[in-house]
């Protein structure tokens, strides 16, 4: 079937024969003669070519001889800027002695003022220029002259510093900003041999993907702040890993040197990311290294101080807090899709129960019927971004909140023009550089948006994690896509919650899209599992479950992974959490484990094998990158636990989880129901009044960014953002102090008029100077009061 | 056919020349209303049949360049002209500009009309100020006499100074506001040029014979001129003469004829080395006072007709010490683009400045004649080719005189001999 439809939509593609060295090759019209060349093995040295950016021929470092039907080109050609044509004949440096010569040539020029300092260099044992000037340089040099020199480094941002010295001007580096990230913000400035890479002035080089810049800089031209003159490249230990950020799904190299991570590069998965990730993804993973590392387990005694234990007596405690008790789960979107299972199958064989939530956030049932019914085992991918005729985002900053997405919208932005819609109530940033048409709605007024789209089979909407904010949001999205046939897909923030709706830790959900609420899909899993029964009313959600142990209901919970003060209500939830037996398994210190009765430490995601599911669900399976750590994987600890209880759910080892997800097979029962939930509009304000929008930055004071000075440095500044229009009735101007507040408590911020739908105001949600969800404990859509301070 | 053909420069000699009343006295602006009254395929098909040939140092023929812009294409049309002469010596679209900025003016309107653009840019270098306030008297007189706004605008546009931007796609690239560095092609110009639309990137010299051209017909213009080179065009004689300036006759002319116009070398001293077209143009000697100055003829003789800037250089002027100053200008004007002609440029400096001071041996000639030649055809643009021009050819011609240096541990020569103050008393 996929076969076949694969077959019906790939273009015709029309192949063009060429000679290289020889050797014939028949590669696709339009590809360029380096491309043609690297097929047949032949690596023609270059610098400034990069297969994502458009050409420019800059360097010359590529230069081949070639001929079309008999006439040669008088001079050698930059192969990288040259699309094959039937009957090119090509010789490269292996056939052409010309080509060879120009290439030495060149190869000699680019060294006359590059610094011989590759032993104190970043780049030095993984340089492009190291490499080719060993297989396309003279071994002396003939320039007896003065080099050009510079100050050095130049910090560009926070996080890039440059030595100018170095550079070889290609101009990867400020085309990749340009072209792929649209930031244009650095710049080659003056002229000759004194050209140099450059910012504005006082605009230091703050965009989210800058750290590419250092990646794709074929020399020690840009280096990272945090890795500068930490590590050979040849010390380094590389595993492919995924990065565990967000739902984006970033293929990833981590290296590590001694049992320590030192930095983390983009891997290459064209499907996924391209050869790009975003600088949380590459520069946040000291929390893994942190001073508040939980590395032995903690058991709260008698006179409630926690105590270090043995595993044996911590295993123990916690199976004597929650043996027969009735004990719900809770798991963090940041688990692994095995650790996901694993708490889920814990759950409901060693507690018997289905509740368990891994929306530890702001969330709805409407969501939950939601996820069940349209997400579960869905199919839209990148790929589908590529061919539509419309995005729309709902509820979602690609920039902000899923940054690979971002990427991918803003190619097909920049190739063909792709219609992109925001329905939103403030325009940002992301959204503008996507050119998008900006529908703005007051909050909670998002639905009559939505009905009143463009779509067709094409289309493809992308719903963020924020849309269940608004009540009836989702059951509009629903009908609309039944309606047009346009795709859905939801893009959560973090890499775990698809994978974890797949392994059905949801109230409602068995593993594998199974309802809780259908009796053969009861059967099916209990049969996997060998069990004889599995509990069959579905199960409380995040709230309803904070609610039963507050009220009593429920006794004790199981808690992986999760910040109370991600949820609203978190004052609330950790009062629940104090009267409750908590067991927590954590990486570090947290809000829980300040709470909790038995800690069980955790192994980090560098320090354990699995796999995460993207937004797409793609699987993104990782190794351990560091492998002496004596830290194990949720999985382990609670199948240990559920051994200790007398529950086994026979989940030692991740592979062993792995092979069981996978043997699940596909559940073709009747899906769950979504039932329509009634759109309710924007609330009525008064004066002073506005609804509250908000959402999460990339670069805020999220827990995996802990300890990142130089990332947090690049962060877009905390601001309150407001119309022109109630800028101008309160006498606000930028830069003024804007007091946000509800009964609850109150924000301040400089103010920053923008566009945004008049009866609102937008705080950022976790930020610097700012923590909405515990000050205002509000919402999107929510009415606060907006004035002068 | 040693006899001067003053053509554009007809009316130099008028006091009021640059005027607007100069301008239409002398018969200007009946060749737009009549062109204007042609089809524009028709003025197209006459240019070419006049032979006219790119006066900016390329020599492509300027009918077939306008027939290259796709018509009936919806889009907008652009006309550039090139006046950000630059290249050492050349010093022609100046005077040009500044005796009768009209002419150009007039040409715009021509071109506008057969390539069907509305806007016609003129691109001018920065340190020209005196000809920027001619040239904006000018069109301003123009828009109120009625030739300029109606369906024809020329915008005058100020470069900052950046020899670079003499190259046309750089041009295109600092107009639009960026810097300028030359444009990756294809695609070309006249496909997507100056905001990515059909453009014609013409030189001053080229768009001002147009007027002619048209007044006259393409039989007349046919008339001068050798066999492939048609027309009449500006030398501009410099250096070493006793009476420089520029001598408009008809293409194919000898630097022997115009040297007698112009009162032979400098009294007293006899030719050694000149360029044809600029500095970027191989050197000749007194070997190629014959050489008919037109396109085939200097081509055949190993260099280019350029912008037919003879730079006349007697036998008191040190061969190294004037390659020198050229190369540290282009070293200078280098744009940074690619890197032969960016490293390029840094090195041969200061090997040519080593050799001047008769630091080396005969092999540093060797490296210098080797770095040429991965310098020459291997940059992006053609600024990195005329860098090595003046150096091999002046090796060539001069071996001995390099040579010379490095035995007498310096220049053999006394600079201030080659001045024009030379033998004045202190």
């Amino acid at each position: 079937m996929t076969t076949t439809q694969e077959n019906t939509t790939a273009q015709a593609v029309e192949l063009i024969t060429v000679v290289i060295d020889g050797f014939e090759v028949s590669v696709p019209k339009g590809t360029l003669v380096i491309r043609a060349a690297e097929k047949l093995g032949i690596q023609i040295p270059r610098f400034c070519d990069h297969p994502l950016l458009d050409p420019v021929g800059a360097c010359r470092q590529c230069l081949v001889d070639i001929e079309i039907n008999g006439r040669a080109f008088p001079k050698p050609q930059a192969s990288c800027t040259i699309p094959v044509e039937p009957n090119m004949i090509i010789k490269t440096q292996l056939t052409s002695p010309v080509a060879e010569k120009a290439q030495r040539g060149v190869m000699e020029l680019l060294l006359v003022n590059h610094p011989l300092d590759c032993p104190v260099c970043d780049k030095g044992g993984e340089c492009p220029l190291q490499n080719q000037a060993m297989s396309t340089g003279n071994a002396e040099t003939r320039f007896q002259g003065v080099k050009r020199t510079f100050e050095k480094p130049v910090a560009i941002s926070s996080q890039v510093l440059l030595d100018r010295e170095r550079c070889v001007l290609c101009a990867r580096c400020t085309r990749f900003s340009d072209q792929i990230a649209g930031d244009p913000f650095i710049t080659l400035n003056e002229r000759g041999a004194l050209q140099q890479v450059g910012i504005y002035e006082n605009q230091p080089f703050e965009s989210y993907f800058s750290g590419n810049t250092v990646q794709i800089c074929p020399v020690g031209a840009l280096t990272g702040a945090a890795y500068r003159f930490r590590a050979r490249p040849f010390d380094l230990v590389s595993t492919p890993s995924a990065c565990e950020h967000c739902a984006s799904g970033c293929d990833m190299r981590t290296d590590v040197r001694r049992g320590k991570t030192l930095r983390r590069l983009a891997g290459d998965d064209a499907s996924v990311n391209e050869e790009w990730n975003c600088d949380k993804g590459r520069w946040a993973f000291k929390y893994v290294t942190a001073v508040d590392r939980l590395i032995t387990p903690l058991v709260r005694g008698a006179d409630g101080v926690l105590a270090a234990a043995s595993w044996p007596d911590a295993l123990a405690a916690a199976s004597a807090g929650i043996k027969g008790k009735r004990t719900a789960v809770l798991v963090g979107g940041r688990a692994t899709t095995e650790d996901a299972y694993g708490y889920s199958k814990f759950a409901r064989i060693a507690l018997g129960t289905n509740d368990i939530d891994f929306r530890t956030r702001v969330t709805s049932d409407e969501e939950r019927d939601f996820l069940a019914a349209k997400i579960v085992g869905s199919t839209t991918t990148y790929h589908d971004i590529d061919v539509a005729d419309h995005v729309v985002l709902i509820g979602f900053e690609p920039e902000e909140e899923s940054p690979i997405v971002f990427l991918r919208i803003n190619k097909q932005v920049r190739k063909r023009a792709l219609k992109v819609s925001a329905v939103a109530t403030k325009l940002s940033i992301g959204v503008e550089k996507l050119k998008a048409n900006f529908i703005k709605v007051a909050p909670g007024a998002e639905s009559a948006a939505v009905t009143s789209l463009e779509l067709t089979g094409k289309s493809v909407i992308l719903i963020g994690e924020r849309a269940s904010e608004t009540a009836g949001l989702l059951s509009t999205i629903a009908s609309v896509a039944d309606k047009t046939g346009a795709k859905i897909a939801w893009i959560p923030r973090r890499a775990g919650e698809r994978g974890a709706l797949e392994a059905g830790a949801i109230g409602s959900l068995l593993p594998g899209s199974r309802p809780v609420s259908d009796a053969a899909a009861r059967v099916d899993i209990a049969a996997v599992w060998g069990v004889p029964t599995l509990p069959a009313n579905p199960g409380r959600t995040t709230s309803e479950i904070i609610d039963a142990l507050d009220s009593g209901n429920l006794d004790a919970v199981v808690i992986g992974g999760v910040d109370p003060l991600d949820m609203p209500n978190s004052a609330t939830a950790l009062a629940a959490l104090k009267k409750s037996f908590v067991i927590s398994l954590e990486i570090a210190a947290s809000a829980v484990t300040d709470l909790a009765d038995v800690i069980l430490p955790v192994a980090a995601v560098t320090e354990k094998s699995g796999s995460f599911l993207n937004w797409e669900g793609r699987p993104r399976a990782f190794d351990a990158a560091v492998s002496d750590s004596l830290n194990r994987s949720d999985l382990r600890i609670l199948s240990a636990l559920a051994d200790v209880m007398g529950e086994s759910i026979a989940l030692g080892t991740v592979t062993q989880a792995a092979r069981e997800i996978a043997s699940l097979g596909k559940w073709d029962g009747a899906r769950v129901k979504l039932s329509n939930v009634a759109a309710t509009g924007a609330k009525s304000i008064s004066n002073n009044e506005a609804l509250l929008t908000s959402w999460r930055r990339l670069l805020d004071l999220g827990t995996l960014q802990k300890g990142e000075a130089n990332l947090a440095g690049t962060a877009r500044k905390s601001v309150a953002v407001i119309s022109p229009k109630r800028a101008q009735s309160l006498g606000v101007k930028d830069g003024d102090i804007l007091r946000v507040s509800n009964s609850h408590g109150s924000i301040s911020l400089p103010a920053l008029v923008e566009d945004i739908h008049d009866d609102a105001v937008w705080v950022p949600r976790n930020s610097f100077g700012t923590q909405t969800l515990i000050s205002l404990n509000a919402v999107h859509g929510d009415v606060v009061s907006v004035v002068k301070a | 056919m040693t006899k001067l053909a003053p053509v554009l420069s007809a009316h130099w000699d008028e006091k009021d020349s640059f005027t607007i009343a100069a301008y239409t006295r002398n018969g200007g602006y009946k060749a737009s209303a009549k062109a204007l009254a042609m089809d524009p395929d028709a003025v197209i098909q006459l240019v070419k049949d006049s032979g006219l040939r790119g006066r900016g140092g390329a020599g492509f023929p300027t009918g077939m360049k306008w027939g290259f812009i796709p018509q009936g294409d919806e889009k907008d049309h652009y006309l550039v002209i090139n006046a950000d002469e630059s290249e050492p010596g050349t010093c022609k679209d100046t005077p040009l500009l500044m005796a009768n900025p009209h002419v150009l003016i007039e040409g715009c309107i021509i071109a506008c009309h057969a390539i069907r653009a509305k806007h016609a840019f003129i691109y001018i270098r920065g340190e020209v100020t005196h000809v920027v306030r001619r040239v904006n008297q000018a069109i301003e007189d123009a828009y109120k006499a009625g030739h300029l706004g109606k369906g024809i605008d020329v915008v005058l546009h100020v470069g900052a100074g950046a020899y670079i931007c003499g190259e046309e796609t750089a041009l295109l690239d600092s107009l639009e506001g960026f810097r300028g560095q030359p444009r990756l092609r294809p695609p070309f110009p006249a496909i997507a040029g100056l905001y990515a639309r059909p453009t014609v990137v013409n030189n001053v010299e080229s768009i001002a014979s147009v007027p002619a051209i048209i007044a006259n017909g393409a039989e007349w213009y046919q008339g001068m001129g050798t066999e492939k080179s048609k027309g009449t065009t500006l030398y501009s004689l410099s250096g070493h003469v006793n009476n420089p300036g520029q001598f408009e006759a008809p293409l194919g002319i000898t630097l022997r004829e115009i040297l007698e116009l112009a009162g032979g070398v400098r009294t007293g001293h006899k030719l050694k080395f000149w360029t044809p077209g600029g500095s970027s143009t191989p050197l000749f000697t007194d070997e190629h006072l014959d050489v008919p100055l037109d396109y085939e003829g200097v081509s055949a003789a190993g260099s280019m007709l350029g912008t037919k800037a003879l730079q006349i250089f007697d036998e008191t002027t040190c061969v190294v010490r004037a390659v020198l100053r050229w190369t540290e200008f282009y070293k200078h004007e280098s744009c940074g683009k690619c890197t032969p002609c960016r490293e390029g440029t840094w090195w041969l400096v200061q090997i040519l400045r080593d050799l001047e001071n008769g630091v080396g041996t005969e092999a540093d000639l060797a490296k210098l004649l080797d770095l040429c030649d991965n310098i020459m055809g291997r940059s992006f643009c053609a600024l990195g080719d005329g860098a090595t021009s003046p150096i091999t050819s002046s090796i060539k011609y001069f071996r001995d005189e390099y040579l010379a240096h490095l035995t007498n541990g310096g220049c053999p020569f006394d600079p201030v001999k080659s001045t024009l103050f030379s033998g004045a008393s202190a």
